[in-house]
């Protein structure tokens, strides 16, 4: 069970609302009963399952038990291209150098295990002047830049 | 060529600075090693046995005299005066020092070139035909395709923590020129009715587990390529496997699948996906095409060649291959010197073969998956000034497809998963039939070495393959016949027990002589293989 405290402490988050003030469930919880509105999606589950409850989630919790496992970007982006416009976070294993593909991918909370450094992470998220593929975030690639 | 633009060549900038602060954090110690580590392979950097190793990418092999002569300049001014051509069009230097690898990037990226995803469980460099744009076989140039997978597939956000690495080739003839059938995903470009699309074959692969990409959709539209690899992708990143790295390529995913259910599940993920505009604009690839236009070729060129000289003109049967245009040729410069290391050139080599490009290429080079340099398109009446000069600089050894021409990986002289050297392997077949004057009467025989079972030398493909061991701390060589990478694709079976070192020789030998006597009228050692079977061999070899 991880600190209460440090969890608040290494939370970032890109949106404007409130957080969801109670935890997140589990993706078969959250199918089985109808008032939860946080689920934590692991990196086996299919998140394609969520998308017929979209409108009653506020939170969903992409969990990354290691970095090195990027199925959690597949999860983002298909949540994303369903429609959710709810909070998305990356929890766990997240490290400043995956944020800026995770942003891409429509994550718009991280809460890593470890606090990121300030500084590293706003370099990260300002590395890339350009993007030369579409995802989930509303960057116009360079394609659609050098054909406008 | 294809050339930047300042959309491409801020995106490589802006890698040069995010490795170089990537490795001030990692000798500042705020990175730890396993954290670095995917990261400097994305990169193209290694830790090997002595030194870094940095690789860097040559997109679908092609490069012109410029960035030649930068990745010689490299050699010597960052590393031990030569560089390494892979087995993936590429090329890597073995002696490389952490603390020099961004400006190395940054040399690279003056010349519009980088190390981008050369490593990593992300997608690879593309390889492509090495007679691109040359070939009188090809239904079109398979390059602009490749282009834009590169850039489709350069930074991808989704796909850049995939189960393992993912390698791509494209190709657009029959003749298949680059192993694409042992990719993970091999594309065609074929015309159907006038038109043009793309065949995926998904699934291939080297390594402990050979398997040949079945087709898993025999025309995809060309205005929907991207968005049909990204399909294809999609599902090997959710669903392939992460419980064992040594089953966590896509081959293996489509064969427990089956690649029918794989196939299915794709193409749900590409009809969803296409509702999602991840395809570029037809504009785009026409854009890209430009760039791939034909050079000026010469009308009314001679075809004559004078044959007068013996040794040239072998060189001219050997190494030469026919070209689309009149009075043109495809010129293949060997690396593979009788006792030389396969693959590897100096800096002087590369300085030389680049201006020879600017003289006599168009200013253009093409490294070959079989670890040799094409010039692409050079005029006949060239071909003697050509040769002279590759004579004199150690360039000239005419024996591209023959025994000689063998690939290998760098093995355990370099590499720290090999088992056993294959370097040495390699000198001392091809002095052996150097000297004994087989080599031509063998006419075409690929023979490929791998100094571990992730097989990086191909020898599964080889029509000899030779597979290095540990064999209670001795280091051991299994023998493989009748492999092919080519369109007429197949992996070769183990002959039986192996050798130590001088008996892999032997045994090359061995069976070579069972072909010389069994052949029949025309047919290669792979024809003979395949006609009378293992047995003739496993008596000579082992009776």
């Amino acid at each position: 069970m991880a600190d209460f405290v440090s969890d608040t402490d290494t939370l970032i988050r890109y949106r404007e609302d409130e957080p969801v003030d109670h935890a997140a469930v589990t993706v078969d919880s959250f199918l089985d009963q109808s008032n939860a509105s946080a689920v934590r999606v692991e990196p086996g589950d299919d998140a394609r399952e969520l998308i017929p409850h979209l409108e009653r989630l506020a939170l969903v919790e992409v969990n990354f038990p290691a970095f090195g496992d990027g199925r959690g970007y597949s999860s983002a982006r298909l949540l994303r291209e369903a429609g959710y416009e709810g909070e998305l976070r990356a929890v766990g294993d997240v490290l400043v150098d995956q944020v800026a593909y995770m942003r891409r991918c429509g994550f718009d909370a991280f809460e890593p295990d470890a606090a990121l450094n300030e500084d590293d992470l706003e370099t990260a998220l300002s590395r890339w002047p350009e993007v030369y593929q579409p995802a989930a975030d509303s960057r116009t690639p360079i394609w659609a830049k050098r054909h406008a | 060529m294809y050339k930047y633009d300042s959309y491409d060549q801020q995106m490589v900038d802006a890698r040069v600075e995010e490795f170089r602060d990537q490795a001030r954090r990692r000798l500042e110690g705020k990175l730890t090693e396993d954290q670095f580590k995917p990261l400097r392979l994305m990169n193209g950097l290694y830790l090997q046995l002595h030194a870094y190793m940095l690789r860097v990418a040559i997109p679908y092999g092609t490069l012109d005299s410029r960035q030649m002569h930068a990745l010689a300049d490299i050699a010597d001014k960052y590393d031990r005066g030569y560089g390494h051509f892979t087995t993936r069009q590429n090329i890597q230097y073995n002696w490389i020092k952490l603390e020099d690898a961004a400006d190395i990037l940054a040399d690279l990226a003056k010349v519009e070139m980088h190390a981008i995803q050369t490593s990593g469980n992300c997608i690879r460099n593309i390889s492509s035909d090495h007679f691109a744009g040359a070939a009188a076989d090809e239904v079109v140039d398979p390059r602009p395709y490749a282009e834009l997978l590169r850039q489709w597939s350069s930074f991808h956000p989704e796909f850049s923590y995939l189960p393992r690495k993912f390698k791509i080739a494209v190709i657009a003839s029959d003749t298949d020129r680059a192993a694409m059938r042992l990719h993970d995903i091999g594309i065609q470009i074929v015309e159907q009715d006038g038109e043009l699309g793309a065949a995926f074959y998904v699934g291939g692969g080297m390594g402990r587990t050979p398997m040949i990409a079945p087709c898993i959709n025999p025309f995809v539209p060309l205005d929907q390529l991207v968005t049909y690899a990204e399909a294809c992708l999609r599902v090997y990143n959710r669903h392939g496997r992460r419980d064992n790295k040594y089953k966590a390529r896509i081959k293996i995913l489509v064969h427990e699948m089956g690649a029918e259910e794989y196939t299915r599940q794709v193409e749900a993920e590409f009809a969803h996906l296409l509702e999602q505009g991840v395809e570029p604009p037809f504009a785009e690839l026409e854009r890209i095409r430009t760039f791939f236009e034909d050079p000026l070729f010469e009308a009314d060129l001679t075809d004559d060649i004078d044959r007068s000289d013996p040794d040239f003109a072998l060189w001219v049967d050997r190494n030469t291959v026919a070209h689309k245009a009149d009075g043109y040729v495809s010129a293949v410069i060997s690396l593979k010197p009788v006792g030389g290391i396969p693959g590897d050139a100096t800096t002087e080599q590369m300085h030389l073969m680049a201006d020879l490009a600017r003289d006599y290429s168009f200013d253009e080079l093409r490294v070959m998956h079989t670890q040799n340099i094409v010039l692409p398109h050079v005029r006949k009446a060239d071909l003697h000034a050509l040769w002279t000069a590759l004579e004199a600089a150690g360039l000239g050894s005419p024996n591209l497809d023959t025994v000689e021409d063998i690939i290998a990986c760098p093995g355990l002289d370099y590499c720290s998963l090999a088992n056993a050297r294959s370097i040495p392997v390699a000198q001392q077949i091809s002095e052996r039939f150097a000297a004994n004057g087989k080599t031509e009467a063998l006419g075409q025989l690929k023979l490929k070495i791998s100094g571990c079972i992730n097989a990086c030398g191909h020898h599964h493909a080889g029509h000899i393959g030779i597979l290095g061991v540990d064999k209670k701390g001795v280091e051991n060589y299994q023998l493989l016949l009748g492999g092919s990478e080519a369109e007429d694709v197949s992996l070769a079976k183990i002959t039986g027990p192996g050798f130590d070192e001088a008996g892999i020789v032997d045994a090359v030998e061995t069976a070579a002589d069972v072909y010389l006597r069994e052949r029949q009228d025309g047919e290669r050692f792979l024809d003979t293989y395949r006609r009378i079977g293992m047995t003739p061999f496993k008596e000579a070899l082992y009776g």
